[in-house]
This record gives C-alpha cells, structure tokens and sequence, in this order.
C-alpha cells in the first residue's frame, strides 16, 4: 500500500475554495484587524487548523518556500501533506523563507531571522501564518494604520503577549518588514507591516 | 525473494499493465466498463487537474536530447474508504479520465475489488486495444506496395 494512505485530502473544491480563500485573506489584509472566515472544506494534517491549511493550499506553490516550526515539524506529516498537495519546499533556514507557519505561538522566534525583504523589493519578506487560541474573546487590542478607518479593535487571545510589541520591529524597518496572518481555527485576522498598535487593556 | 515480495512485484506489475491499457482508452470506454461494477466509497485525495510536461526527444534515439514541447497532462489521486491510494495521470485535459484512471488504479490495490475490476473493465479494454490495433495493422498491411518489380526494372 502507498505511503500516503493516511495523507489527509486537499480542497474539496480545488477552484472555488482557493477563489473565496484568497478573497477571504485579501481582505484580512485591506482590512488589518477585521476577522475574516475560511468557509472552504479543507483536510487538515494535525497540528494545522482549517485557516492554515486553506491558507497553504490557495497561496503555496513550487516558488514559495516554506519555514515549520519545531511544533508544525514534530511529525513528518505536514511536511509531507505540504509537498504532496502545494509542491512547496520546506526550508530548514527561515531567512529564506516566503511563509513560516507557527504552531507554537508562544515560542515565536525573533523576526530578524525571518526574511525582512530588501529596500529594493520590500516584498521579498517572510509572512508569518501564526496560530492562535482565539480571535472573538480576550484581550482588547486597539489598532491604526492604513486600511484602518480611525481605529480598529481586535479582541483576541494571542501567544506571545507581547507579539505586537515585538511587531514594533516594523516601525524602525520601514518599508521592510514582517507580515503575520493569525488563524484561530476557521477565523484569519491579518496584521500587515503598516499596521500599528495603540492602545490595549483587559 | 520471498513469497509476499513476489505477491508485491506481481501486484505493481499488474498495475503497470492496467495502466498501459487505459491510458489508450477514451473517457467514455472507461466510464461505460466502470459502470458494469459495483464502486466502493471513495473520495479524492487530489482533485483532478491538468498541468504541463515537457517532452524530450532525441533523434534515431542515440542523439543528444533537446527539449521538443510541452504538453498538457492531466493527474489525480484517488483514496478509496479501505485506504489504498491510486493515482492517474493521462495524455490531454481530460481530468475525468485522470480520475477514473486513480480510481481503477486503487480498486486494483484492494483485494476485495482487483479481480472484478481485471475481468470487467482492463480485460474488454485490452481486448478492445489490440482488436483496433489490429484492424489498423491489417488496413496498413493491405495498402503495401512492393518496390521489388521497380527496382529490378531499372536494372
């Protein structure tokens, strides 16, 4: 029998579940802050969530290379479900990375070795897919920057606490930088470069 | 070799074989053969889809090789509920083909339904192939001309 008996399924609907993906992603991403649902049926190695999967199907393919985690790379199952479904390379140096996926959140390495693009092409930069307990409950987190009218709140429970001051990296880095895309199962919240913290409390 | 390593190489030859054979089928044959039996539960771990190739070639099959084209392929991978895992891949667009061929080439793989399917849709197949290869070859064969007279002419 073949190796990959056991290998979860990709999208069921190959061309409309990456459509309303990426749809779903872009506007996390106009919108910082905003949550946004992956409605797309989706099988999911453990420990990827639906968001993450849906996520790597629709922007993953043989140009991306790909970063995991220590908890994402604990089986060889993602890594094989990657490269069976996207074709992508997963690269054990995260500086030349296009995507890293986190699983363990609360033990998210320090940006700078992550790729932070060039001034010459700023898009040549690491983007973070981090997986989160919840963005509906928590804490309140009080957002501004482009995409932004006024401010923006996100109540959500993220590991690292203090993710948003370590994004703070992105102010003094300017246009380079580190997008992240947090996942708490089927919901995506985006946190571009541009995107800036100001106020948060219980 | 061992009596289940002989059991395994026979099994893949059997695959190999199938799949020469469809891979001459069209869609239709196929479907029309799969019909006859009866399909367990299966679901597509790789949706079908078509993608390119590139063709090498290489002149009188000695020369050195160059890239000739591309051409379009299709390929899918089915799982049936018993867990084997067949994969098609076919010449073309057609990404029902690819999907029927992952379907035969998994039903191959399970005990319960690889002898049903040899009988019932690779077997008429086969036969199917080589009757129009056959017909195509004597058609051939009637058109021969003989230059043996032309040349003994000149001389």
């Amino acid at each position: 029998m073949t190796t990959i008996a056991e290998l979860p399924a990709g999208f069921a609907d190959k061309v409309r579940s990456a459509q309303s993906t990426f749809r779903a992603v872009m506007e996390a991403m106009a919108r910082p802050g905003s949550v946004q649902r992956v409605v797309a049926a989706v099988g999911t190695p453990a420990p990827i969530m639906r968001g993450t999967a849906a996520i790597a199907l629709t922007l993953f393919d043989h140009d991306t290379p790909i970063w995991l985690d220590p908890k994402m790379s604990e089986t060889s199952e993602v890594a094989k479900w990657l490269k069976f479904h996207t074709s992508a390379p997963v690269v054990a140096d995260s500086s030349i990375c296009s995507f890293a996926l986190i699983g363990e959140a609360s033990a998210l390495p320090d940006f700078v070795q992550f790729a932070l693009g060039t001034n010459e092409y700023p898009d040549r930069s690491t983007t973070l897919v981090v997986q989160v307990k919840d963005l509906t409950r928590g804490e309140v987190y009080e957002l501004r920057g482009p995409g932004i009218y006024g401010s923006a709140v996100l109540q959500a429970t993220i590991e690292p606490k203090n993710l948003f001051e370590r994004l703070a990296i992105n102010e003094v880095l300017f246009p380079r930088g580190i997008d992240v895309v947090l996942v708490a199962d089927d919901a995506i919240v985006a946190i571009p470069r541009t995107t800036r913290l100001v106020g948060r409390g219980g | 070799m061992t009596a289940s390593e002989t059991n395994e190489a026979e099994r893949q030859a059997r695959r190999a074989a199938a799949m020469a054979v469809l891979a001459h089928c069209c869609t239709e044959e196929i479907a029309e053969r799969l019909g006859g039996i009866a399909l367990p539960a299966h679901e597509d771990v790789r949706e079908a889809e078509n993608g390119l190739v590139m063709v090498r070639g290489r002149i009188g099959g000695d020369g050195a090789p160059f890239n000739l084209g591309e051409a379009t392929v299709s390929r899918a991978a089915v799982r049936l509920a018993s867990g084997e895992v067949g994969f098609g891949y076919a010449l073309g667009r057609d990404r029902e083909k690819a999907r029927m061929i992952a379907l035969c080439d998994a039903l191959l793989q399970s005990d319960a339904a690889a002898d049903a399917v040899e009988a019932k849709v690779i077997g008429p197949l086969r036969a199917a192939i080589s009757e129009r290869r056959g017909r195509k070859a004597a058609e051939t064969a009637s058109t021969k001309v003989d230059f043996y007279t032309m040349v003994r002419g000149e001389g």
